[in-house]
């Protein structure tokens, strides 16, 4: 203990020194020592970020750290402190919303957090206190009350294993929703606990525990538990990770368990665990960043040029300080610095709706708001598990239009997962399926076609290894009439399909499993016969084995062993004379793309068995190393069977998965399937799913390839340069130019296993292997379709944090169903799940969920460009839109001395963004169609035009810059020669200042709503309310504004501006032409696009027709010319 | 505006629970409404070279006679300009060029002009400041609009934005501010010389204001007598002015704060050369113009210095049409614009017609 506790303080890494003493349930452990109560925090669970108290601060602050947050808070400062042109209602008003806004949103999301919370925290537990079961919630639980957890339940805080209603003191957990793995795992209760099996027993027991305190590494735990009896001596057991249910794992057959919580609440492991799922950030947001830079800097030397000028000017004293414009005493005594440096604040002030803060809104408006149609959208609604499409996070819905790499699982992502029984062969013998008889089939062996047949024996064998050998259960139905016939079809439970599948697979040869019965199994075999097996051992299956295996004794007193596994880890443990014969067909029916197991069997005598069942038992009890000695033993025992023959199981391809595919390549997606599947069956999935096509020439690199030998890795190199030097060969040097386009005429694929790609990853030798690594990367660069089989879920997310990270950051999809693609699907930019068979774990941690994998063709050619267009043209247009709204502002400086005086009334100024034109632009970004949802989803292609972020370019951005540049210089000259002559009424009377910033104002609001109309290709009757809406709006504010003195205005610059602007026909017709003076180099561009467009159209729907002329096979190789003709085209 | 857009998506019926994790109902089919489909009907244009052009020529069309309506119109008006600031040493106004605001007596001149051409309508007369930063921001707020609107309180207590124009000998200024206090004081009268003898011209100084502004905008202070003077009781006048303000005009209702001149001034020009409107020259009747041809002259009395500044001081005579003074600009641009878009058009149709045509033939790209 001591010694423990000493390594402890010598590791050093440990935050949490010492340990904590529990006593169970609560009862001190001797009468000499005082029973000190020891505080640990209670089983609540809080992943809320805030309460009622410190909403409002805590809120407040979290916002304020966001840079732009930031920035306006300090504009806004500087409006309080310093005299600047504008009130600090301007900015202020604007920011109060914004923040306003985010508050209710965060503090929404924190409610459902609170909800989620109360749900598990007042869930109700059972504790054993004083003999007697106590309901209580979850959350009442304390360190060192004894839990009561049964079936199916999941483990309410982290507990001490003490007894189970087995009497061996065994239990089988899930740990599915901790790390993903959805086998069983075996836990131990505490050898001296073992018997306690009531509530009485387990109350009468006196212990201490001593533990570690907590830390968040799940497979480590370190304790002692002191058992103390009234007449012996304490025993003292040492306790492991084996001894530890954690919380968030669930109890599987076994009936209840006991358990001492030794670690609640927010210091369970699983709470320890929890990290909120990394902030994933779009290329766009990276954009906008990039552009606020510039706008900054535009900002910034606007500040500095108005300054310097200024000083300029006032150097002549008549302008600084003519008689008719004193200063006050107090500005003529500030340091010229300090008035510097105010003025430059005052210039920042003034200038700084350049940037703007409604943005940030609305961009999260949009992608709030525009999440909606993904999950609104009923071609993504799957009829058969009655679901749509989950968004999970709105962040990266324009992320959907910019993916470059496909990361896609096979099982149950391109396949169906629902496994069907094909065929099998017994001795090499192949029995399937009478395609003629398929609804005939019954209990007999009539309907089966046999291809050769083997000994009746051997057949029943085989047959009787496939009921026995597996771990699925029967449920029985809810109705108590217990007729199983009623639900056989539907009640077999097991943690993988395959099993179901094989035993469904036994019943159409005329062996039903019936189901467990008081430690037997029960198998109906085709004489209707019931035989009974005890069940002795089940070897579980674990993927290091990938086999497992039952131990079993027959009703007439043998003992069989029935072993079923990958043919790789079967046939190195049965008679070598045994295999060929099998082998074959095993090959075959992977070339088929079927998942193949082969079944092996072994007799044991009594006295073998007997030394097993010893050794077997001991392990199990073992408390050092028990994994590992169990594995040695299973390693023994599972040796010199007898193989009997291999079953064939089908995962049908998903509907429309090769198109959906092909779609992708056509888009110039580049898609990679990661599999944990063997070589053999994912090949022929991905030429069923037509990822590899027949003129694919496939570089492999595995296992195979590698050969068994020593010099692995100096083949494995000399492969990647042998490949390496074929494709660079086959790539022209400006390939990278072309990056999409589909200049080459062969296709490569590559074909990698986990082992090899570890080889790559992690090399014995250290030279020259980053080399490899790299070479490896430009080889998997540039081929068209990669296959990698055999991956562990880590190596899914290494490569796709590899090509991640690749030159250009490439952005990357993973979509996945199961808890093994939850890795690669974080790891990715965009991380998609199927809401598929094997649980929920990875639509949980996706960004979005789709039924089906055919839908992410409409989500990303679809939904994804549509949302990648209306964000980037709302990013363009509002920093467009500032900037014509403040140039004017800026330009008027030269004409006003300098002084910082504002153009637009500070109604206006504040409005702009809030009322005037956020609505039309909103609108646009949510429903706007430059194409139509069906061509996008017909024409893959189109999905090239977004690729690179290609509307976020600085190219755009220059564009729509010197679009706002000049329409700003349009409306501040226009309106100033216009008033050279301030004279603009038929009564002769003039226009003073304020009405010039109204009529510039008025141009402006105009005219950056129209070039949005002029943008829109889709005017639904929304789009037409805001735009002519705010326009009206604009002007019956303007009315309104001006038509009233207002009490709480310091100035009535304002009244009657605008009815007077309006009255004067000049005006009218200088408002008109420039607007259209404004508008006139825009559409002329778009007239030019379109010309071009519809030229670009009629080339490609000739080449269409001709290629529709052709032969359907001809299509594939006719491919790539299209498409160069395409890209020519785009060059133009 | 934005949250009302929010709320009414909301009603559209979204509960559905997306996005939102924990949400309920999860496995609702989602409504094949037109909405949520994004299958709303729309209507969607495409500007292509078939609908622009004739779009061109139309506008061009248009744009053309209009800007030569402008332009005719503009030229018709007369206008007449003298720069009587008298920086020019043969000026008869040079020896006022220094003269101070509150110089006594005050300096007079004379500048004798020759009009060519009668003006026919109403004529206006302006006078007009160069270099003058009325727009200057520190000038510009430097008023207080309540104590304008006849707010008693405001009246004895101004606003601090006058400062430092808000208090005087201890005493609260009305009207405070550096507008009112820089009021442009020149006085200009108007003679037509006719055979030696001067006849003056009857200068109208009412309607010269905006007429929201002398009724509303600008009050006097209210109280229970008319006599401004006693309304005015406690304040002082502005630094600059020779008089307070209760002594602007002889008339009580183009007196105080409504005193049309002072809101002329009160409305800050736009850019530092400007005009404002002084005087208006009626025409008496229908037989005879407004102003004949002849000989003139203008007296000035010379208050307003401007010379501090590097400012000038104009006197203009202008008749105004239908689209305000004279202003060639607009007639000009108008034209201008209207004969790019027609020439585009032309040049456009051309292009896309043999475009178009080599398109059709020619399919093969090169």
């Amino acid at each position: 203990m001591f010694r423990w506790s000493i390594n402890r303080f010598c590791a050093g890494e440990e935050k949490r020194v010492g340990t904590r003493t529990v006593f169970v349930g609560h009862r001190p452990v001797s009468e000499t020592d005082a029973y000190v109560e020891q505080k640990f925090c209670d089983n609540r669970i809080v992943s809320s970020k805030y309460t009622v108290w410190n909403f409002l601060p805590k809120n407040l602050f979290e916002q304020f750290r966001r840079i732009a947050n930031f920035y306006f808070l300090i504009i806004f400062l500087v409006q309080v402190i310093v005299d600047t042109p504008t009130s600090p209602v301007t900015s202020g008003l604007p920011l109060f919303f914004v923040i306003i806004v985010t508050a209710i949103k965060q503090g929404y999301e924190d409610w459902l957090r609170h909800r989620a919370d109360k749900e598990v925290n007042k869930s109700s537990v059972f504790i054993v206190e004083n003999a007697k079961q106590v309901k209580k919630h979850s959350e009442k639980i304390k360190v060192g009350d004894i839990v009561e957890v049964k079936a199916d339940e999941t483990f309410p805080c982290d507990l001490i294993f003490l007894a189970s209603s087995n009497d061996d003191g065994i239990c089988y957990v899930t740990t599915a929703s901790l790390d993903g793995e959805s086998n069983f795992k075996t836990h131990y209760a505490v050898r001296d606990t073992t018997e306690l099996r009531t509530d009485d027993d387990i109350d009468s027991l006196t212990a201490a525990i001593e533990c570690e305190q907590p830390q968040p590494d799940l497979y480590k735990f370190v304790g002692r538990i002191n058992i103390y009896r009234s007449n012996q001596e304490t025993v003292a057991r040492s306790l492991g990770p084996e001894n530890l249910l954690l919380k968030g794992s669930t109890l599987k057959n076994t009936k209840k368990i006991y358990g001492v919580a030794v670690y609640t609440g927010m210091e369970t492991k699983m709470a320890l665990n929890y990290q909120g799922k990394s902030q994933k950030r779009s290329a766009v947001e990276k954009s906008i960043n990039a552009f606020l830079i510039v706008y900054l800097c535009i900002l910034v030397s606007k500040a500095t040029v108005c300054t310097t000028l200024k000083y300029i000017w006032q150097s002549n004293p008549f302008n600084d300080e003519p008689w008719y414009n004193q200063k006050t005493i107090k500005e003529r005594d500030t340091f010229k610095i300090l008035r510097m440096f105010t003025d430059f604040l005052s210039f920042m002030v003034l200038f700084n709706f350049i940037i703007p803060v409604s943005m940030y809104v609305t961009v999260e408006m949009q992608k709030f708001l525009g999440s909606f149609f993904i999950a609104w959208d009923k071609e993504m609604y799957d009829e058969e598990i009655k679901e749509g499409a989950l968004v999970n996070t709105s962040d990266l819905n324009e992320e959907l239009g910019q993916v470059e790499y496909v990361f896609t699982d096979k099982t149950g992502t391109l396949t169906e997962n629902s496994m069907k029984f094909i065929e099998c062969c017994i001795d090499g013998h192949k029995y399937k399926e009478g395609i003629s008889e398929v609804d005939g089939f019954s209990h007999t062996d009539g309907p089966l076609k046999y291809y050769g047949k083997a000994e009746k024996c051997r057949e029943e064998l085989f047959l009787r290894a496939l009921c026995l050998c597996h771990t699925v259960q029967i449920k029985e139905g809810d109705n108590v009439d217990g007729l199983i016939v009623n639900q056989e079809r539907s009640t077999y439970i097991a943690s993988s399909p395959d099993e179901i599948a094989l035993v469904k697979g036994a019943k159409k040869y005329g062996f039903t499993f019936l189901g467990h019965e008081a430690g037997c199994m029960k198998v109906q075999n085709q004489k209707n016969e019931i035989e009974k097996y005890q069940l002795l051992h089940v070897l579980n299956f674990d993927p290091v084995r990938r086999r497992m295996s039952v131990i079993v004794k027959t009703s007439t007193g043998k003992f069989l062993l029935f072993c079923k596994g990958a043919d790789s880890s079967v046939f190195p443990r049965v008679q070598q004379d045994e295999i060929q014969q099998t082998k074959v067909h095993v090959e075959r029916n992977a070339m088929d793309g079927y998942r193949t197991l082969c079944v092996a069997f072994k007799e044991l005598t009594q006295e073998d068995y007997k030394k097993m069942d010893e050794q077997l038992n001991e392990a199990k009890m073992a408390l050092q190393d028990r994994e590992e000695k169990m594995a040695r033993i299973f390693d023994v025992i599972e040796t010199d069977m007898h193989l009997i023959g291999a079953t064939a199981v089908e995962d049908r391809l998903q509907e429309h998965a090769a198109e959906t595919i092909e779609a992708l390549q056509t888009a110039g997606m580049k898609v990679w399937v990661l599999t944990g599947d063997k070589m053999e069956t994912a090949k022929s999935t991905c030429y069923a799913s037509r990822l590899f096509q027949t003129n694919t020439e496939l570089l492999e690199l595995t296992t195979k390839t590698m050969g068994d030998s020593d010099r692995k890795e100096d083949r494995l190199h000399e492969l990647l340069l042998e490949y390496h030097k074929k494709l660079l060969q086959d790539f022209p040097k400006n390939s990278g130019k072309l990056k999409r386009s589909w200049t080459v005429s062969q296709e490569y694929g590559l074909i990698i296993d986990g082992s090899t790609l570890s080889l790559i990853f992690n090399p014995s030798q250290d030279s020259s292997s980053s080399n490899y690594k790299s070479i490896f990367l430009q080889i998997c660069l540039k081929c068209t379709a990669v296959l990698c089989c055999r991956m562990a879920p880590l190596q899914k997310a290494q490569i796709v944090r590899m090509v991640k990270n690749t030159k250009g950051n490439p952005i990357t999809l993973s979509i996945g169903d199961g808890a093994n693609d939850v890795s690669m699907i974080l790891e990715a930019h965009v991380g998609i799940g199927i809401k598929g068979k094997e649980g929920r774990q990875a639509a949980r941690n996706s960004d979005y969920a789709v039924p089906r994998f055919k839908h992410l063709r409409k989500l990303l050619l679809a939904h994804g460009h549509l949302y990648y267009v209306r964000i980037a043209h709302l990013v363009q247009y509002f920093f467009y839109k500032n900037l014509c709204f403040i140039l004017p502002q800026f330009l008027y400086q030269f004409f006003c001395g300098f002084s910082q005086q504002p153009l637009y009334d500070a109604a206006y100024l504040t409005m702009y963004n809030i009322c005037f034109t956020s609505l039309p632009i909103l609108a646009y970004s949510l429903l706007e169609q430059h194409i139509n949802i069906e061509t996008l989803t017909s024409d893959p292609r189109l999905y090239m035009k977004i690729s690179d972020n290609a509307m976020l370019q600085w190219k755009p951005f220059l564009y729509w810059t010197f679009l706002g540049a000049f329409e700003g210089l349009v409306f501040f000259y226009g309106v100033y020669f216009l008033f050279q002559n301030s004279t603009l009424e038929d009564n002769g009377k003039v226009f003073g200042n304020w009405t010039f910033g109204t009529i510039v104002f008025t141009v402006l609001v105009f005219t950056v709503t129209l070039k949005l109309a002029l943008d829109t290709r889709f005017w639904t009757w929304m789009n037409h309310f805001v735009i002519w809406g705010s326009l009206a709006f604009y002007v019956f504010f303007s009315f309104f504004w001006g038509g009233i003195i207002w009490p709480f205005l310091k100035q009535q610059r304002m009244y009657f501006v605008f009815a007077h602007m309006v009255t004067s026909v000049s005006t009218w017709l200088a408002i008109v032409l420039l607007i259209f003076i404004s508008l006139f180099p825009e559409i002329l561009l778009v007239v030019f696009k379109n010309a071009k467009r519809k030229n670009h159209q009629k080339k490609l729907s000739s080449r269409k027709e001709s290629d529709s002329l052709s032969s359907r096979p001809s299509v594939r190789s006719s491919r790539p010319l299209l498409l160069r003709t395409f890209s020519d085209e785009s060059n133009v | 505006m934005a949250v009302n857009y929010n709320a009414k998506e909301e009603a559209d019926g979204h509960p559905s629970g997306v996005g939102v994790p924990g949400g309920a109902g999860k496995s609702r089919k989602p409504d094949n409404t037109a909405f949520k489909q994004q299958r709303l009907p729309a209507w969607q244009p495409i500007l292509t070279a078939g609908t622009v052009l004739p779009a061109f020529f139309i506008i061009g069309l248009i744009f053309i006679p209009i800007g030569i309506g402008i332009f005719v119109t503009s030229n018709n008006i007369r206008e007449y300009e003298i720069d009587y600031t008298g920086t020019d040493s043969s000026s008869p106004c040079n020896k006022c060029l220094n003269v101070s605001w509150n110089s006594t007596p005050p300096c007079t001149c004379t500048i004798n002009f020759t009009l060519d051409q009668p003006f026919e309508t109403n004529v206006f007369m302006y006078y007009g400041l160069s270099n003058f930063y009325q727009n200057h921001r520190r000038y510009v707020k430097s008023r207080d609009d309540s104590q304008l609107n006849g707010d008693n309180n405001s009246l004895l207590h101004p606003s601090k934005e006058c400062e430092p124009y808000s208090m005087s000998e201890n005493k609260p200024i009305a009207p405070c501010g550096a507008i009112a206090n820089s009021m442009f004081n020149d006085t200009l009268e108007l003679f037509r010389i006719d055979n030696e003898t001067r006849t003056p011209i009857t200068l109208n100084k009412k309607g010269i204001a905006w007429w929201t502004d002398k009724n509303v905008k600008f009050r006097n202070p209210s109280g229970n007598t008319n006599n401004l003077t006693a309304l005015f009781q406690g304040t002082t006048k502005p630094v600059n002015w020779p008089k307070p303000v209760y002594m602007l005009d002889s008339e009580t209702d183009n007196n105080g704060f409504i005193n049309e001149d002072f809101i002329v001034w009160m409305r800050t020009a736009a850019l530092p050369t400007f005009r404002k409107l002084y005087r208006l020259i009626e025409r008496k009747n229908n037989l005879q113009p407004t102003l004949q041809a002849g000989k003139y002259s203008l007296d000035i009395t010379y208050n307003y210095p401007v010379h501090s500044f590097d400012g000038r001081k104009r006197m203009i005579l202008s008749t105004i049409s239908w689209m305000g003074g004279k202003n060639p600009f607009l007639g000009i641009a108008y034209i201008t614009v209207g004969s790019i878009c027609f020439f585009l058009g032309v040049v456009l149709l051309v292009i896309h017609h043999k475009y178009g045509n080599r398109n059709t033939s020619a399919d093969i790209p090169n």
